[in-house]
């Protein structure tokens, strides 16, 4: 895992300059490549799914396609957003599917020097170690780089 | 780019196979018509000659035989009995799994091959034994060598000259064929003479640019045997007309191959001679679809003949089946998505509409109704496109049932009905394996041994009744076997046993045999290699329940079992009530639904602590909550007032309560596969007019996690035991 994750640093150092979207979830900043991400929405009341886990939060229609819709917050083990029309939904393409992604706010655009990300360092929580694949610091904030793959997975199967 | 052509051969050979097996199952039912044969012919030439363009050696080897043997009883040389039959149809089969296996890298079963291949070799005049592809099957031993080791002929191979006169048609060189290398390939046989012939060449101003001319006379003189001579021609065959006369050497041969197989009293290299030269150039204006052949004309000059008519055959247009179109899958899904999105679309608009607050809609109502229609019929067009007829799933059947049959020491004949039926492509696709394992079982189980069917007056052979129907928006699958039926004291016993059942519960026939679907429930003896292999019937009910079907049992002893199969015509749309449960709309499919009914106070009766029963007209039925179900909870006082009344497989009904009753309609089904792993009590996903996307739910599985309605269903049990 942790080669895995190293190389995956290595690919993205080696990448010219590149632009991520930056957004807060539960208070903290992230940031995702901007090729990975579809489209922004609006956040809507998504259906439920019966006996889906906590950071599933259902499914929405996008253009008649059926999608999941995770909360980022309660993914990373932060506290579970309240969703409201003010969140966003960020559609990402993951294993080939789209996913929503619900983020607080989306900030802005960010041009990221690839030599400018740092490994993450260790911490305790190996979710965290798999979920962020780097960080960069951005007007003095930190921004934590996400490691979509890891943190999309294949889909699940969901506990009765 | 040549994994794209290798593509189309596949493809085509899957048709050809099919045509085969079609023309092998008439011949089994008593249609010996030579066009049935020469169709078979052509297909399996059709496969050798593809193949061969593809390297794959194993099935041109065996296509190779295959076909020799048809030629044989094409040229009715051999007679169609019982026994060559058998031996067809298991060709068959082995040639599909060469197909398979060269497409998909699989093994073969050599021995299998062999064996096949040596009970086709038995039906081959020996002449033919040695016809170029030899070399390939048995990978060392030369051909000389196989024809002494064969034949005990001549040791010394004797140089012989063939006289050869080829003329081309326009079409051969219209095929790309070019008779130079054609010069080449004999001249390596041995000593080639080359004069031109070119007397029928007109006038410059005469000459037509696309017609053919030219005419050669060969004088060849070689050690090989004649077979391979005409191998050199063997691409050109129809394309061209051709006359190979042996010298001297036909006598001896002649005499060999009389000792050697007196079974085939036209020895080919003798008649070869005495062949007139004005057969041969008749062929390729013959029509296309073969008539039988003059039992008269010589039989090597019918296999100059035959062969090139086979060829040209192919090229003309069947006159059959209806002209048709190779799409892509995908295309066609693509489409379906965009009509269910159509759909979709009209009921928001409608939704729309209906929110606008306009006082007369009628006129756009009545634009929307032919919206609707219009939608409807696209919608039914594009389901027709995927729609395709049972008949090659039911001729792999057959194969099955030969191989269970073969492997178990049974006969049984499959007898097919209905098989234009057309059901979704995916219906189809996904049937196959059920349908395996159920006929294979008929044959296991159900069909008893010969002796015993003897014993108790019933033809020695079993017999096995599939057939395929359309029963009012349904597409029935049956499945009958003249067998013993269901050992009902044996069931249960087994039931027992494994703790599937209280040992003194008493059950109805119906339910006896409905077992026979509960989870690892096996019936075999000792394990047989052909079903019971730790997975039984209630995979196959599993895999007819995810297609949206139910399966169902009844037999009677003595006379058999038959398994019916009732599914949906497709599996893209389906009606569904809308419901409310827990402030979430959701969709019932509306083929589970028995009746629906607004439930009050005095049709409630508890049983215990929690068990509640609706009373509907005297009869109980337990009440299962779909909000407790499936884990929502209700936000708001409304109370689930509303029971849809549903029966599952087993005959078991349930009330399954609900907030409200919204809507009947068609909904366009959404899987949730790789949206999110399976989720208990629901099937599906669906979008409703509002855009919003609607649970569609699986009252079986609902049902199943209601702990009140399982708890009912085991006190029944067990108070039904007591």
């Amino acid at each position: 895992m942790q080669a895995e994750a190293k190389q995956t640093d290595q690919e993205v150092k080696h990448a010219e300059h590149s632009e991520f979207v930056s957004f807060t979830v539960a208070g903290q900043a992230f940031c995702l490549k901007i090729t990975q991400i579809r489209e922004i929405r609006r956040w809507s009341p998504v259906t439920i799914l019966p006996h889906a886990p906590a950071d599933v939060l259902g499914v929405m229609n996008l253009r008649g396609a059926v999608i999941p819709i995770y909360d980022l917050s309660a993914r990373f083990g932060l506290q579970q957003t309240e969703a409201s029309e003010r969140n966003v939904v960020i559609v990402v393409s993951v294993h080939g599917k789209p996913v929503g992604l619900l983020a607080e706010s989306v900030s802005e655009i960010i041009s990221i020097n690839p030599d400018d990300i740092q490994d993450t360092p260790p911490v305790d929580s190996r979710n965290t170690m798999e979920y962020i694949q780097g960080i960069i610091s951005h007007d003095d904030t930190m921004v934590r780089i996400i490691n979509l793959d890891a943190v999309i997975s294949a889909p699940e199967q969901v506990m009765p | 780019m040549s994994g794209s052509i290798q593509d189309t051969f596949f493809e085509e050979c899957e048709e050809l196979l099919e045509a085969t097996d079609e023309g092998l199952t008439a011949i089994e039912g008593g249609d010996h018509d030579s066009e049935v044969v020469n169709a078979i012919f052509r297909a399996v030439h059709s496969i050798k000659g593809g193949a061969g363009a593809f390297g794959l050696d194993d099935l041109v080897a065996f296509a190779h035989r295959f076909e020799t043997v048809f030629d044989e009883v094409r040229s009715n040389r051999l007679d169609l009995d019982e026994k060559l039959i058998q031996l067809l149809l298991r060709s068959s089969d082995q040639l599909s799994a060469l197909v398979e296996a060269a497409r998909d890298g699989g093994e073969i079963d050599e021995a299998h091959n062999d064996t096949l291949l040596a009970a086709l070799d038995e039906y081959i005049p020996e002449e033919e034994e040695d016809l170029t592809f030899e070399p390939m099957g048995l990978g060392g031993p030369a051909p000389m060598m196989d024809l002494g080791d064969l034949g005990g002929a001549p040791a010394e191979p004797q140089e012989e000259t063939y006289r050869i006169r080829f003329q081309p048609l326009k079409e051969m060189y219209g095929t790309g064929n070019e008779p130079f290398f054609l010069f080449q390939a004999l001249k390596d046989l041995g000593e080639l003479t080359v004069t031109m012939d070119e007397n029928e060449l007109p006038g410059f101003d005469a000459m037509d640019m696309a017609e053919a001319y030219l005419a050669w006379d060969l004088v060849l003189v070689t050690k090989e045997t004649r077979s391979k001579v005409e191998a050199v021609f063997e691409f050109v065959e129809g394309l061209c007309e051709l006359s190979i006369n042996g010298d001297g050497d036909a006598e001896a041969e002649a005499n060999a191959l009389a000792a050697l197989d007196a079974m085939f009293a036209a020895p080919p290299a003798g008649d070869a001679a005495a062949a007139p030269e004005g057969e041969a150039p008749a062929a390729p204006f013959e029509p296309p679809v073969p008539a039988p052949e003059p039992e008269a004309k010589p039989a090597a000059a019918e296999e100059k003949a035959s062969a090139p008519k086979a060829e040209s055959g192919k090229q003309e247009q069947r006159g059959g089946p209806k002209p048709t179109l190779r799409v892509e899958l995908e295309r066609v899904d693509r489409l379906i998505n965009a009509v269910g999105e159509l759909i979709i679309n009209h009921s928001m608009l409608a939704q729309q509409i209906a929110n606008l607050n306009v006082s007369d809609t009628r006129d756009v109502e009545t634009e929307l109704e032919g919206f609707k229609n219009l939608a409807r019929d696209i919608q039914e067009g594009v389901m027709a496109i995927r729609a395709q007829p049972v008949k090659p799933l039911f001729q792999r059947m057959a194969r099955i049932v030969r191989e269970a049959s073969a492997a178990t020491g049974k006969t049984c004949k499959l007898v097919t009905e209905g098989e234009n039926t057309e059901v979704d492509k995916t219906v189809i696709e996904r049937l196959s394996d059920p349908l395996t394992h159920i006929l294979r079982n008929a044959v296991d189980h159900g069909v008893e041994k010969p002796e015993d069917r003897e014993a108790v007056g019933k033809s020695k052979v079993g017999e096995i009744r599939l057939s395929a129907s359309h029963r009012s928006g349904s597409v029935c699958i049956e499945i009958k076997d003249d067998g013993a039926g269901v050992n009902r004291p044996r069931v249960k016993q087994i039931a027992i046993e494994k703790g599937l059942i209280p040992e003194n519960a008493e059950l109805t026939d119906g339910e006896i045999d409905n077992l026979l679907f509960a989870p690892g429930f096996s019936t075999a003896k000792e394990i047989s290699n052909l079903s019971g292999r730790g997975v039984g019937m209630d995979v196959v009910k599993n895999a007819v329940t995810g297609l949206g079907g139910r399966i169902n049992i009844s037999s009677a002893p003595g006379k058999g079992s038959t398994f019916t199969i009732i599914l949906p015509l497709t599996l893209a749309v389906m009606d569904g009530m809308v419901v409310s449960v827990a402030d979430q709309t959701m969709v019932v499919p509306i083929t589970s639904i028995v009746e629906t009914m607004r439930g009050s106070d005095d049709m409630i009766n508890s049983l215990g602590a929690d068990g509640t029963l609706l009373s509907i007209r005297g009869n109980f039925v337990p009440i299962c909550d779909v909000a407790g179900a499936l884990g929502l909870y209700r936000e708001s006082d409304q109370q689930a007032g509303v029971y849809l009344l549903v029966e599952t497989e087993t005959g078991q009904r349930c009330a399954l309560a609900v907030d409200d009753i919204h809507d009947q309609r068609q909904v366009v089904i959404k899987s949730l596969d790789g949206v999110c792993g399976e989720i208990p009590g629901v099937a599906a996903a669906t979008i409703l007019g509002d855009g919003k996307i609607a649970m569609i739910l699986d009252p079986e599985s609902i049902i199943a996690a209601s702990p009140t309605a399982a708890a009912f269903d085991t006190e029944r049990r067990m108070s039904n035991a007591s």
